[in-house]
């Protein structure tokens, strides 16, 4: 690629989903990441138990992603050819993990709140 | 210190995250870039990869000039997708978008082909009888498939008696997939072929057979299938250290090779070809499938047109353009973009999507009387697809140097599963971007 600037990629990753889901896409997860501080700001404290649930779900995250990332792409693990796509393989098993974590956090937190204390 | 615990209300934490946002919005917003006026008449021939491209960047830069495209196809195809429909792993829709999609306002769509070139008299007639006066061309008409190179050969063998050529456009290369899907099946010979000419995407040949290898591989026929790859060049790639990489590859496959074999002439119903060594000896070879690619030359309008090299490539009739700023040598208000100049590399997508800033610049500036040392590398680019699921990213120049985007990181030599990916997900995303005047 000649230049990759910023405003470059997002006319790329436009094109891959098309301008609509890109952007919902942007805003779905700008609301998730909202929502997961909201909620931390909120609650002043994390909630260990929630977290817990939160990270139990991450390896399902991490699978869940790498196998939509390589259905999508008609590929699989044996076409994993060096360090770069272990990385990559990675990358998105993280993504995954972490997005989901956050996801279920925030909605535990959003679902049951903690029980008001009295001010 | 209770007392002092950072109190931010469910509203007020909305605000500042709106204001972080429009901020970040704020950014991306600065890149007006001072415009030239002129009332310069640009006529760009081909509403193909670079004549549109072009077309959006134009009319960002230039204020006031009156841009005409002349193209009669309605349909605007993406050919780095045909190796992907020729294999089976895309519909021909894939490729198919309206060339009118992509055209921005405040020009003008010729919906046409040219019948006549007078490059002294700066005009261009149409075959529907009107002429446009210009005071600078583009050409960007792309190719033409010359199947009538081939003795025996027309475009309607295309998926019959196991003939594919993916290069005709999304059908072809749908009712190629139609042929070779019976190889992959069945096995038998297959034979794998490129012209003596300049070509488009000189990976495409390579991938073909690359993929049918894997497909087979996959379908469990690959024990009762012979590959030859029968090439007029000495090399399987122009660039020679890829050449040797293609030649391991090919060795580990199993895929054999008949190089400087120029295929002559095809016998469709005894299912028969025809090469012609470099000595003029012919060798008859017998196959179940063909992949035939047609010599590739300049449009009948370019070569009337005394447009082209005069020097080489005389069979063929490329536009005769300095090969760094891709303005014609004799005719300073012409340029040549894409697979119709007579440069020695160049005939991708990849290579419009650098080639296009270059003329771009030119243009402006010899419009606002201004000079530019912009200049094109030769830089090519070709994911060339190994099997289903890796690709080797390779990028090289006119000099033959490989020049990676992304060195120490994506080998090109490598085949990777992140190239294919690139091949994949974000290519032709890239591409529909360049088409916007946005990459």
């Amino acid at each position: 690629m000649k230049e990759l600037t910023f405003e470059t990629l997002i006319a790329v990753f436009e094109e891959v989903f098309g301008r609509g889901l890109f952007w919902l896409m942007v805003v779905v997860a700008a609301v998730v990441t909202l929502g997961y501080l909201y909620v931390l700001i909120r609650d002043r404290s994390v909630s260990w138990r929630k977290f817990l649930w939160a990270q139990l779900s991450m390896p399902v995250g991490a699978v869940a992603a790498v196998l939509f990332v390589q259905a999508m792409t008609r590929s699989g693990f044996a076409d994993i050819g060096g360090p770069i796509d272990v990385i990559v393989l990675l990358g998105v098993a993280v993504a995954g993990a972490v997005g989901l974590a956050i996801l279920v956090y925030t909605l535990e937190s959003l679902l049951w709140p903690p029980s008001r204390r009295e001010g | 210190m209770s007392d002092i615990t950072f109190t931010l209300g469910r509203r007020g934490f909305l605000a500042l995250a709106g204001g972080a946002g429009a901020l970040a919005l704020a950014g991306a917003a600065d890149k007006a870039q001072a415009q030239v006026t002129t009332s310069a008449r640009i006529v760009i021939l081909g509403a193909g990869a670079a004549g549109t491209a072009l077309a959006n960047r134009l009319v960002d830069r230039l204020d006031g000039a009156q841009i005409t495209l002349v193209d009669g196809r309605a349909e605007h195809w993406y050919q780095p997708g045909f190796s992907l429909i020729a294999a089976g792993l895309k519909p021909a829709s894939y490729s198919v978008s309206r060339t009118t999609d992509w055209l921005p306002r405040g020009v003008t769509l010729k919906s046409d082909w040219a019948a006549a070139i007078d490059p002294e008299v700066r005009t261009v007639a149409l075959q529907g009888g009107e002429v446009l006066g210009y005071d600078f061309l583009i050409v960007a008409t792309g190719l033409v498939l010359d199947h009538a190179g081939i003795e025996g050969f027309s475009r309607d063998l295309v998926g019959q008696n196991g003939i594919g050529v993916l290069y005709g456009g999304p059908e072809d290369a749908a009712r190629t997939w139609a042929a070779a899907s019976r190889f992959v099946e069945e096995g038998g010979t297959g034979i794998f072929t490129r012209p003596a000419t300049e070509m488009k995407c000189a990976g495409a040949p390579l991938k073909h057979t690359f993929l049918l290898d894997d497909l087979a591989r996959k379908a469990g026929s690959r024990g009762k299938a012979a590959f030859l790859y029968a090439a007029p060049q000495g090399s399987l790639f122009g660039v020679p250290i890829v050449a040797e990489k293609v030649r391991m590859l090919f060795g580990e496959r199993g895929i054999d090779t008949a190089m400087t074999h120029t295929l002559r002439a095809i016998d469709p119903g005894a299912r028969r070809a025809t090469f012609v060594d470099a000595d003029g000896i012919d060798h008859e070879r017998d196959y179940d499938y063909i992949h035939v690619i047609p010599p590739q030359r300049a449009p009948e309008v370019i070569r009337q047109s005394g447009l082209s090299w005069e020097t080489k490539w005389t069979d063929q009739g490329w536009v005769e353009v300095d090969p760094k700023t891709l303005r014609h040598t004799r005719y300073p208000e012409v340029f040549a973009l894409g697979d119709i100049a007579g440069v020695p590399k160049g005939k991708t997508a990849a290579s419009v999507k650098w080639q296009v800033p270059v003329v771009e610049e030119h243009l402006v500036a010899q419009i606002a009387g201004d000079t530019t040392d912009a200049a094109y590398d030769g830089y090519t680019s070709c994911p060339l697809i190994t099997r289903v699921g890796r690709a080797m990213l390779i990028e090289f120049d006119y000099n033959n140097n490989l020049v990676p985007s992304f060195p120490g990181v994506i080998a090109p030599l490598e085949e990777l599963w992140i190239s294919w990916l690139m091949k994949e997900v974000a290519l032709k995303a890239t591409y529909n971007a360049m088409l916007r005047g946005k990459a």
